[in-house]
């Protein structure tokens, strides 16, 4: 009897390794020569970097001022209070990744995955045994998350109460023995990094949405004044609001209240990013089809919950991309203020490379900073693709 | 109860204007409580925005409007008691895309109402039964076919329990399959003594279901009476006219 068609495989040919290589990379002669420009071309830009990063690059720049990267001039006998915020964000990942799964859940194991691997470098120090504790932590954290299931609301509230907690924690109080006062112009390196993006992501994104609806208001005051931040500050480069928060804002505040860099850059950010924000979540609101405002109101609903439980969530929905894109480019754009006299990353990287025993290592201490920007900056933007997916963009 | 024959709608004269073109020009309508008007006529004609004025999706410029003893003005508190008695139901469905079936027929009664959420449910899986898909309660509506949809709308509007109902022409989106089931619910609506107000070219549902049945066009009602007047014996050579066109 032959072969019944219901049971016929593919061709050998068109499945497995050989099989797509065929398909995709020698389907013509002409693709197969673009094929082996493009792996002569990768070839050779790859290779030199390779071996460059394995044989002549000199590390040692980065491990022996790994503590300057990660905190900057943070007094390095109270750095274990940073090491404590890394512990707080590793038990909330951990609940939060069994709590509400799905994409948490791949960050906290690549989290996991970090710390062992950076545990396993030598770095040598009590830098080894906190990031095992950290790693403890996180899987505590998953653990004792599985009992927590009811709790979802509350664990979003964590998150906000954690955030706090960080700066409290970062801060100290002055006059405490424990917690001595650290002012914010000691904080550096990738800490600094953190704290301006994750401040002002925080912060400009509410400001963004108000402003975005009031651009939209009816009250001719608030959509004026709207109008008019957003579009004073979209003609202004960052870095000229930068160098005006830190001259400006003071003149705003109260006589003797003073306001360090820190806070100024955060500020500068935050209004800065905000005014963005709006016009990407204006995009959203304008996608809004009439017939959701029309059979919202027609139900009774008022402004006010017409726009919370109708207009804003499918909004933001729609402009997650721009959103996401947005705060990428906030993370990067911290490193502007280096040229504010801030240590973050960039700039503890460039006092590093003033010091006479480190001179002429641009490259290395540079790709490394590249580095670290871009794992976060990928993960940012991983997390915003499976976001999209989860919330069902782009279907109605 | 008096309300028994009251005049739940009374609109004297209306007009409106849409920049410089006059939609509306002096309709003046009165519905009883209990009444099921359906409205017809050419595309154009201001059926449907007439009946968008009587809940406040289109402001009037000229005339009264009252509703349920309530004139509709623009203060804010009139137009806001007026919505919560007047469900409506559109020819897009108009459902919420991001709430479940559930959220969307329980969002207004808890937030506009200020019901609890175990009577709002209790509401909700009542209609849904009545409208004939109580399994559906946890799906989103893209999820969902256009008569089902529909379904959930009507659901949706009798949630706030209206003591009156408009339809703008709720079966025109839909596949011809999937337009019974929709006018079923509708019938079995209006036969529970539901004031309604329903624009549609369903002449089959007018005939079985209106009281009384109203031609406009261009912006005027032309001529009205009940089913059996219309069908038969139409006095204008226009609502003569468009009814050949779509009687064929």
């Amino acid at each position: 009897m032959a072969t019944s068609v219901d049971t016929l495989g593919p061709p050998s040919t068109s499945v497995g390794v050989i099989g797509w290589l065929r398909k995709n990379l020698f389907s013509s002669w002409f693709n197969s020569i673009l094929t082996i420009i493009c792996l002569v071309l990768i070839y050779s830009v790859v290779s030199p970097l390779l071996i460059w990063a394995f044989t002549s690059a000199r590390w040692t720049v980065i491990t022996e001022n790994l503590r300057l990267f990660m905190t900057g001039p943070y007094p390095p006998d109270q750095v274990w209070r940073v090491w404590l915020v890394l512990v707080i964000v590793s038990a909330m990942f951990g609940i939060s990744a069994s709590v509400f799964g799905g994409t948490i859940r791949t960050f906290g194991t690549w989290l996991a995955a970090g710390y062992l691997l950076l545990a396993l470098l030598p770095f040598g120090g009590d830098g080894r045994v906190w990031l095992l504790a950290n790693l403890a932590i996180l899987v505590a954290g998953f653990l004792a998350g599985t009992r927590l299931q009811k709790w979802r609301a509350w664990v979003v509230a964590a998150w906000l109460v954690s955030f706090f907690a960080t700066l409290v924690l970062l801060q100290g109080f002055s006059g405490s023995t424990v917690l001595p006062e650290i002012g914010t112009n000691q904080w550096g390196g990738l800490l600094l990094t953190f704290m301006l993006a994750v401040v002002s992501i925080v912060l400009s994104f509410p400001l963004g949405i108000l402003l975005a609806l009031g651009r939209r208001s009816h009250l001719p005051a608030i959509k004026i004044f709207s109008i008019l931040y957003i579009e004073l500050v979209r003609g202004v480069p960052l870095v000229t609001i930068l160098f005006m928060t830190q001259i400006m804002l003071p003149l705003f505040l109260p006589q003797g209240m003073r306001v360090d860099n820190v806070v100024r850059a955060m500020a500068a950010f935050t209004l800065f990013t905000a005014a963005y924000m709006a016009e990407n979540v204006r995009g959203g609101l304008q996608a809004i089809p009439g017939g959701q405002i029309e059979a919202a109101q027609a139900l009774g609903l008022n402004n006010a919950l017409v726009t919370l439980f109708i207009v804003l969530p499918q909004a933001l929905r729609m402009v997650i991309p721009a959103i996401v894109s947005l705060f990428i480019s906030l993370f990067k754009d911290t490193t502007l203020a280096t040229i504010v006299a801030l240590l973050e990353l960039l700039g503890v990287g460039r006092s590093v490379l003033a010091q006479p025993e480190f001179l002429g290592l641009q490259t290395e201490v540079y790709v490394f900073i590249a580095a670290i920007f871009f794992v976060f900056s990928y993960a940012m933007s991983f997390a915003s693709y499976r976001l999209e997916a989860a919330l069902g963009v782009g279907k109605r | 109860m008096s309300s028994d024959v009251k005049d739940i709608i009374i609109c004297k004269d209306v007009h409106k204007w849409f920049d410089r073109l006059h939609v509306l020009k002096g309709i003046s309508l009165t519905v009883k409580t209990g009444e099921v008007i359906v409205v017809f006529g050419p595309s154009g004609s201001g059926k449907s925005t007439f009946i968008r004025t009587i809940n406040r999706l289109e402001e009037h410029q000229r005339g009264t409007i009252i509703v349920d003893g309530i004139e509709l003005t623009n203060d804010i508190r009139n137009i806001a008691a007026i919505r919560q008695e007047i469900g409506m139901v559109f020819q897009s469905f108009n459902l919420f895309p991001h709430l479940t079936v559930m959220q969307n027929i329980t969002l207004a009664p808890m937030w506009v109402r200020h019901w609890s959420q175990e009577k709002s449910e209790q509401i909700a899986h009542d209609l849904l039964k009545r409208v004939g898909i109580p399994e559906q309660a946890d799906k989103f509506p893209a999820q969902l076919s256009g008569g089902q949809q529909q379904r959930v709308a009507i659901a949706r509007a009798l949630a706030m329990q209206p003591k009156i109902m408009l339809f703008d022409e709720p079966t025109s989106a839909l596949d011809p399959e999937m337009i019974k089931e929709v006018l079923d619910v509708m019938t079995e609506l209006a036969k529970s003594g539901m004031t309604m107000i329903v624009v549609t070219h369903e002449m089959g549902f007018a005939r079985n279901v209106a009281d009384r049945m109203v031609f406009f066009d261009g912006g005027e009602i032309i001529e009205q009476g009940t089913p059996e007047q219309i069908f038969k014996n139409p006095q204008h050579d226009r609502t003569k006219l468009f009814l050949s066109q779509i009687l064929h």
